[in-house]
């Protein structure tokens, strides 16, 4: 403002009191016209969180009864993989034998089951979100003999659980229900 | 400036005259307007309407027309409960698949599927309806000239034809639909659908539901749109008024 | 760096590397502004601002919008119905190019009356047109993108325009529509230079406002700068009357996007495309309606097409008049050789202004009204009348016109009557200013 001055030098003087007074709207005004362009940018952010149609994304229903023991299969919900397992009693008695204390994320195998034959988990890697490899026939199982995560070598057991690399948590079990003995629901 | 304002006010005028005038012309009955409870700044949906609308869709509409763009997700929106909408969505199949065999297969519809269509193609309406298209009935109120108030004229707007004149095979006389022909059966007749909330079911009243039903489908943000209107033109109202204050202040240095 | 103007040490620090605090002081704070700009110099700033609303609303849906044919009119309307806030930020993104256009031709008609397009704005003019020329593209590829029947139609029309052209007429439209219809290629291209537009949009904006800012802004009375006295500096005199003017629109302007969203719009639009049916009255946007009366009434009885009818066909005659009744635009500076530059002082040229204004209005309805009598005749006699008023009576008026005495400078009270003579300057001393 004080360039201001110069041009406006014939004007007369502003009072002490006037020139406070303006001070006052003009903080008022600016602290109004910034929540108010506040709240115009929260529509723009938003939009980017799912729309109603993404929430609302239709459930997946899977038919067990093709799948034979020890067999792992891939199935797509919600655009991710999710992992089911029909597990071996072997596997399942390894899952159980595994103390708390050893683990990284500890959660006990019935905690993340609800049939303990049937192993329901979300295939995406803790870490940085790749597709641990163990579920194809023929593929890496990692050191517990259940995935491996090739990017960056994390090692998950027969539960799903990370035991070892760079992994912070399990592999996330998803919402599912058991329609009937063979058909289950995920989501 | 006061000549200037003068001459800003004639063609003022003359674009409102000419606006106004597009409306009249062509063979196009200007439907009477009508007081609907949606319409004003403050308008909102009257459920019981929505309800009952939706209920003359499904009953009556849904045979020939399909509203594509709504799912039955959208249906509690309009005081539907989750299990209502549910149980209207099971009551309709759509196809799904392939399953693991690669077949296509029929199940019930969910919360998340689209309103299931008359239809599969378009090819197959019009062979099932004269050679007529029934369009899609979504975006009706927003699809036409005069919007609600031309769906309702239309609805309620069958009459005999005149004397002198010829209609066309399978054509029907509607006062409102432009050049008075239309391939459409009239849809309502008194008592067509027994409302469950026992509203006598005239035409005029099915008419009125309908429309009701359909401006929502078309406009459901509608209602979030008027609330939050009222409250960003206020707020602005507020800050401009402080703005013009300030101005006053920093320009009464100059004068 | 002890002597930098700046008191805060880390805008000192970063000016005294890169001078963006000195750029800004010095065009936005110091810029020696007119004291006696009025309400419709609000308009340039305004319409600075609503394209930026524009690319940001824009950016934000061409993250939900898909250019496909198959999903195009869905993808809106999913943008409508289940993207958050996406019905606010479409029907701001739709309006917002009716208000850009409302904002736009005020700025025009300003300039027109107060002459801001004389020596030494002519590249400042000039740029403003070109402008104008590209947010007409922008606007019609953008209204393209819906896919209702109104767009795929305006598309059609438009694209045909190129036909005209003889020879390699139908060839440019066959390369513009990368088909034989307009079709999926279209859209896709349509898209892709909709979202390149803006930029170029921007970029021409930057030069408009650097040939702005080398002579300043012109003024009501329409007279140069004299002495610092006639000045006053742009912040906080103009930015805060520019920010109160701007909420004066955006009062307006969100009044239609929240109460009236579809009354610029076309109701056809909400019908999904249909190669197969032409609605039954088909018209462009109603920014484009002047410009669609002027194309239409070139028809091979029109009395102003007779003149050139043994030269072109009265298609390519309508197709080059909608572009010339832009481009005489660019030559208006040296169409109107009258040295005064406000209309206050050119009382003929004043009643000229207002009857082109008039002039246009016609035009927009007759491009509202469907192509009967006596729409034709009216529009035809509306666009004879748009080019004589820009070759004929301008030139002319610059040579017989009377002009009323000017002020001396803008700090003199602006003089009533034109009898008092001691202290008029005769009507000369803009020229070569």
């Amino acid at each position: 403002m004080a360039s201001s001055a110069d041009t406006v030098e014939n004007g007369p003087q502003q009072p002490e009191e006037g020139e406070t007074r303006r001070d006052f709207l003009m903080l008022t005004t600016g602290a109004f016209g910034a929540f108010g362009a506040a709240a115009a940018v929260w529509p723009l952010v938003d939009q980017m969180n799912p729309a109603a149609d993404t929430l609302a994304a239709s459930t997946t229903e899977v038919n067990l009864a093709p799948i034979k023991p020890g067999q792992r299969v891939l199935v797509k919900w919600r655009g991710k993989p999710v992992f089911i397992v029909r597990r071996t009693p072997t596997q399942i008695a390894e899952a159980k034998a595994v103390k708390l204390a050893e683990l990284v994320d500890p959660e006990t195998d019935e905690a993340r089951t609800k049939k303990a034959e049937w192993l329901i988990i979300v295939g995406v890697c803790t870490h940085l979100g790749c597709i641990p490899a163990g579920t194809k026939q023929g593929e890496v199982k990692g050191e517990y003999g259940g995935w491996f995560c090739p990017c960056h070598g994390s090692h998950y057991d027969t539960s799903g659980r990370i035991r070892k690399g760079p992994a912070p948590t399990n592999l996330p079990v998803p919402d599912y229900k058991f329609l009937s003995d063979n058909l289950v629901k995920i989501g | 400036m006061h000549k200037v304002s003068i001459n800003f006010a004639t063609i003022i005028v003359a674009t409102v005259i000419a606006t106004t005038s597009v409306f009249a012309a062509g063979n196009i009955v200007k439907p009477e307007k009508q007081n609907w409870s949606f319409s004003g700044l403050f308008g909102t949906f009257d459920r019981g309407a929505l309800q009952r609308g939706f209920q003359v869709y499904n009953e009556v509409c849904a045979a020939c027309h399909s509203a594509r763009l709504l799912h039955y997700r959208n249906l509690k929106e309009i005081g539907f409960s989750e299990a209502q909408v549910k149980a209207i969505a099971a009551s309709k199949e759509v196809t799904d698949g392939p399953n693991a065999e690669g077949e296509m297969f029929q199940r019930p519809a969910r919360l998340s599927d689209r309103l299931v269509k008359p239809f599969p193609n378009e090819e197959a309406a019009r062979a099932g309806n004269n050679g007529a298209l029934p369009p899609d009935l979504t975006l009706m109120t927003k699809a036409r000239v005069g919007g609600a108030d031309y769906l309702h004229a239309l609805l309620v707007g069958y009459k005999p034809a005149p004397k002198n004149m010829k209609l066309g095979e399978g054509m029907y006389y509607n006062l409102y639909f432009p050049g008075q022909q239309i391939a459409m059966p009239p849809p309502l007749v008194e008592g067509g659908v027994e409302y469950a909330d026992k509203t006598k079911s005239t035409v005029d009243q099915m008419s009125r539901d309908l429309t009701t039903f359909l401006a929502w489908a078309a406009e459901p943000e509608l209602e979030w749109r008027k609330r939050m209107g009222v409250k960003v033109i206020l707020f602005l109202l507020i800050l401009t008024g402080m703005l013009y204050g300030i101005k006053r202040k920093v320009w009464s240095d100059l004068h | 760096m002890s002597n930098s103007k700046f008191k805060n040490p880390i805008v000192a620090w970063i000016d005294y590397r890169l001078p963006v605090f000195t750029f800004l002081e010095h065009e936005l704070h110091e810029y020696p502004t007119p004291k006696n700009l009025n309400y419709w110099w609000n308009f340039g700033s305004l319409a600075g601002i609503i394209l930026v609303i524009m690319i940001v609303s824009g950016i934000v849906l061409a993250m939900h919008y898909t250019p496909h044919t198959a999903f195009a009119f869905d993808s809106v309307e999913r943008i409508m119905r289940d993207v958050n806030y996406g019905w606010l930020i479409r029907y701001i993104h739709m309006n917002g190019a009716s208000a850009f256009f409302i904002v736009v031709y005020i700025h025009i008609f300003r300039g027109l009356y107060f002459g801001s397009y004389k020596s030494p704005r002519e590249i400042l003019w000039i740029l403003g047109v070109a402008i104008l020329l590209c947010m007409m593209a922008t606007a019609f590829l953008g209204y393209v993108l819906p896919w209702g029947q109104m767009s795929f139609w305006g598309a059609t029309v438009i694209t045909n325009l190129f036909s005209a052209i003889p020879i390699v007429g139908d060839s440019i439209v066959t390369l513009l529509w990368g088909g034989f219809s307009v079709d999926n290629p279209t859209l896709n291209r349509f898209f892709s230079l909709h979202y390149l537009m803006p930029f170029v949009l921007v970029g021409i904006v930057v030069l408009h406002i650097v040939a702005l800012h080398q002579h300043g802004s012109n003024n009501p009375i329409g007279i140069d700068i004299k002495s610092p006295q006639d000045t006053i500096s742009f912040h906080p005199y103009y930015t805060i009357k520019d920010m109160f003017g701007l909420g004066v629109f955006l009062i307006l302007f969100f009044g239609f996007v929240f109460f009236a969203p579809n009354f610029f719009g076309e109701p056809d639009n909400y019908i999904e495309a249909n190669p197969l049916v032409t609605p039954a009255h088909i018209v462009p946007e109603w920014y484009f309606l002047p410009f669609y009366a002027i194309l239409r009434s070139f028809t091979a009885d029109a009395l102003i097409y007779l003149p050139i009818s043994w030269l072109m066909s009265a298609k390519l005659a309508g197709v080059l008049a909608m572009f010339a009744s832009i481009l005489v635009l660019f030559v208006l500076p040296w169409l109107d050789r009258s040295p005064v530059r406000s209309a206050r002082f050119r009382p003929v040229y004043k009643q000229f202004y207002w009857l082109l204004i008039i002039d246009c209005v016609i035009l927009g309805i007759c491009g509202a009204k469907p192509a009967d009598a006596p729409w034709t005749y009216i529009a035809q006699a509306a666009t004879a009348y748009y080019f004589l008023h820009f070759l004929v009576i301008i030139p002319l008026l610059s040579f017989f016109e009377k002009t009323r005495p000017l002020p001396t400078s803008i700090s003199e009270p602006v003089l009533k009557g034109s009898g008092n003579s001691s202290i008029v300057a005769s009507a000369k001393p803009m020229e070569k200013a």
